[in-house]
């Protein structure tokens, strides 16, 4: 029975259990629902609650457990002659199911029946020829072995497919009938539904929480694998990046320094564009704008903060790239010498986070109380002392946390960078030259056809783990410093 | 009450310093204070009081124009400070209220030191030529508001770290740094606790010698302490005005004795 199928009549019987719940929730109480303890719904959705949240555990529980199981099954069935010389256990392992799901798709197209997959000899029928007719992408011939593990695969799937439907189905029913055997007027329905809803509520909190947990997990086993193969004082205090792509290794030097240089040097300037105009414009907004400009500008400002970054990638390497080079090219100062080059990539993103800092920036002025301006007015100081020597300085912490998360921003940005700064990794301190950023090289050393075995295709997962790490640190002391700011007014 | 005709012969002898003729004010289409006349003394004490919405504390804003931070707040009548229109067009509200100093509500200390704090006002008007000058004003003041022995061990740490009763007088030493004429006070008693009252109220008298001092009250003992004239205020008329003693005794206008008597409010 497909998933779907189960899914569905899983959701019916827990229907169902919700409008028997409340009905016998309501005849316990002689049909007066003011002597339940709680609302009849309560009743019905305790029911409901009680059917799916077991079945549906199981259900995934299952599905995660059964490839498990039987992976090891099969693997133990292959006896060690059955792997060829430079072949290994994955790789035939690989082959049985694609074997298995040929002989699903033959049978369903009726060239071969039930009986000839289950039982048949790969020496004495032509398998593989037949597995091809059937449209099935077979490498090489089909041995006995990898037949057999391919039948006991198939067989070891559809019971363990049966078994599943039959426990779910029972653990729904038995869940229905337990809690409709709870079910009477002085049961507190009310409260366990309400523990129920905190369950799931915690429930979608954790996987958050554990999917960071799962991505810091591989970054730091790959990260781990990368470092036994490259040495981590190279990699961290090496000043040339420069990897062969031969996939041999050994040549390649992968010193991380001029990745971190081009990272802060690209971000520095991007944050010497953002702040300042950011923050003008984030006064502008909460001091001077009337209303009516504020109700126009600022949602228009924050558009700025929907446009895709690879819109501001074409933008930097289109038409800010050629500007600039119009102006410090050749053909002007003859600074540059071509239009990919950090002042590109910094301008371009430093417009990008603009809206970030004016729209945190205004939020954090504005909460500033009116009591400190109208301390600072009744004292004589005009409008631009107050903010100055008054508002700004109440709001400083607010708006350093607010260029912090723009830094972190800044540093994980990618598509800005690949367009606009160029792929040269350089030490140097021109921003009229190209350089690169750690996101733009883990991008390229991920989608080249490096061998994802060798050091220059894990020296990504280490790049990353080094970047995670940064803007990790920048985001607490950020969020620490913002929080430690609210504490002070509230 | 030979007491109190003492009072009055001396509130005689003062000129008046703010003349105020025919004011209105709106808030929109809301007509928050009608008609009102009120002459503030030189070197004396007013009182506004009143119950809450009756306009004591928007009539008090029209005094140094901070009802011009409202956008939807409009003002009409005149305002006379020593014969001069304060509502006239040559006159810039900021050099204004440096000369009518505030008093807020709720202590509003800036988020600065104590010393940075009073220092604020002087700085920016360029009352002091050198920072001797300038610690000398931030002394005085700090020895004005009756604050001085407490803080002058830590005038760098911030103001905002005192107490509320502290923080008040150091909200008053600042405003009395700017050395102004009129002092308005908006009920700059009613966050704290009765010592820190009686501190304020000390103060309140002491600064009488040399400024004018507008007071806005719930507190009707606390008028009848510290004020020598009272205007009371309901439903944004001025009911009456007159001497303290003559309002608390013997007042005119069944309201106000209804409201003293604590029968409205």
């Amino acid at each position: 029975m497909p998933i779907l199928w189960l899914f569905l009549i899983v959701l019916a019987i827990a229907a169902g259990g919700y409008f028997l719940g409340r009905s016998r929730a309501l005849q316990s109480a002689g049909g007066d629902s003011r002597s339940l303890h709680s609302l009849p719904s309560f009743y019905g959705a305790n029911v409901f609650l009680k059917t799916i949240v077991p079945a549906f555990g199981l259900l995934i529980l299952w599905l995660l457990v059964q490839p498990i199981y039987v992976n090891t099954q099969i693997s133990g069935m292959i006896p060690e002659t059955a792997i060829k010389e430079g072949s290994s256990r994955s790789l035939v392992l690989a082959e049985v199911r694609r074997a298995a799901s040929g002989l699903d798709n033959a049978v369903e197209q009726g060239l071969i029946t039930e009986d000839i997959a289950q039982n048949a000899r790969a020496d004495f029928t032509d398998m593989t020829q037949r597995l091809k007719d059937a449209g099935q992408v077979v490498t090489s011939n089909i041995t006995q072995p990898i037949l057999r593990a391919a039948q006991s695969y198939r067989v070891l799937n559809s019971t363990g497919r049966s078994a599943m439907t039959i426990a779910v189905l029972l653990a729904a029913v038995a869940g229905a009938a337990i809690s409709l055997w709870q079910t009477n007027k002085v049961f507190r329905a009310r409260n366990v539904v309400e523990q129920g809803v905190q369950v799931l509520l915690l429930a979608a909190a954790s996987i958050a929480i554990l999917t960071t947990v799962g991505i810091v997990l591989s970054l730091v086993f790959n990260t781990w694998e990368f470092f036994k193969l490259y040495p981590a004082s190279d990699f961290f205090f090496g000043t040339t990046w420069s990897p062969s792509f031969s996939g041999r290794g050994g040549s390649s030097e992968l010193g991380i320094i001029p990745l971190l240089w081009g990272t802060f040097y690209i971000s520095l300037v991007a944050l010497l564009v953002a702040v300042p105009i950011g923050l003008f414009a984030a006064i502008y907004l909460s001091e001077y704008a009337s209303p009516r400009v504020r109700a126009f500008a600022k949602p228009l400002l924050e558009v700025l903060a929907g446009i895709p970054t690879i819109v501001y990638g074409l933008f930097a390497l289109l038409t800010v790239g050629p500007l600039l080079l119009g102006v410090f090219g050749d053909e002007g100062l003859g600074w540059m010498k071509a239009g990919t080059a950090v002042v590109t990539a910094g301008l371009v993103m430093g417009i990008m986070l603009i809206p970030f800092v004016s729209s945190l920036s205004d939020d954090i002025i504005n909460a500033v109380p009116q009591a400190m301006r109208d301390g600072s007015y009744g004292l004589g100081a005009t409008q631009s002392e107050t903010i100055r020597q008054v508002v700004l300085p109440a709001a400083l912490p607010g708006i350093v946390g607010a260029i912090l998360l723009a830094a972190s921003r800044a540093i994980g940005e990618t598509m800005i960078v690949v367009l606009g700064a160029g792929a040269a990794a350089r030490l140097s301190l021109n921003p009229f030259e190209a350089m690169t950023t750690v996101t733009a090289k883990i991008v390229s050393q991920l989608t080249g056809d490096a061998d994802f075995a060798s050091p220059e295709a894990l020296v990504a997962f280490a790049l990353g783990m080094t970047l995670f790490i940064l803007t990790l640190g920048l985001n607490v002391f950020a969020l620490y410093i913002v929080r430690k700011y609210r504490e002070q007014y509230e | 009450m030979n007491d109190m005709s003492r009072v009055e012969r001396q509130v005689d002898a003062n000129e008046i310093k703010l003349e105020c003729r025919d004011c209105q004010v709106y808030y929109g289409d809301n007509h928050a204070i009608k008609d009102v006349n009120v002459d503030i003394e030189d070197k004396t004490v007013t009182a506004f009081i009143g119950p809450s919405g009756c306009g004591k504390s928007t009539f008090l804003r029209c005094l140094n124009r901070m009802n011009d931070t409202i956008d939807v707040a409009r003002v009409e009548g005149s305002f006379k400070l020593d014969g001069e229109d304060i509502y006239d067009k040559r006159v810039d509200p900021v050099q204004l209220r440096a000369k009518v100093g505030m008093v807020f509500q709720k202590p509003n200390p800036f988020p600065k030191s104590i010393y940075d704090n009073v220092a604020y006002g002087p700085r920016i008007h360029g009352l002091a030529r050198n920072k001797a000058e300038l610690d000398e004003i931030v002394e005085k003041s700090l020895r004005r508001g009756a604050i001085w022995d407490e803080v002058k061990d830590r005038l760098d740490a911030p103001g905002t770290g005192l107490s509320g009763g502290q923080q008040q007088r150091l909200c008053i030493a600042r405003a009395v740094a700017t050395e102004p004429e009129v002092l308005l006070m908006d009920e700059p008693c009613s966050a704290l606790d009765p010592i820190a009252t009686a501190q304020v109220e000390e103060l309140i008298d002491e600064l009488r010698s040399r400024y004018s001092v507008v007071i806005v009250t719930h507190s009707m003992q606390q008028a009848a302490r510290v004020s020598q004239k009272t205007a009371f205020f309901h439903l944004g008329n001025l009911v009456e005005f007159g001497e303290t003693g003559q309002i608390f005794t013997n007042p005119e206008d069944p309201r106000t004795e209804s409201y003293i008597t604590g029968r409205i409010g």
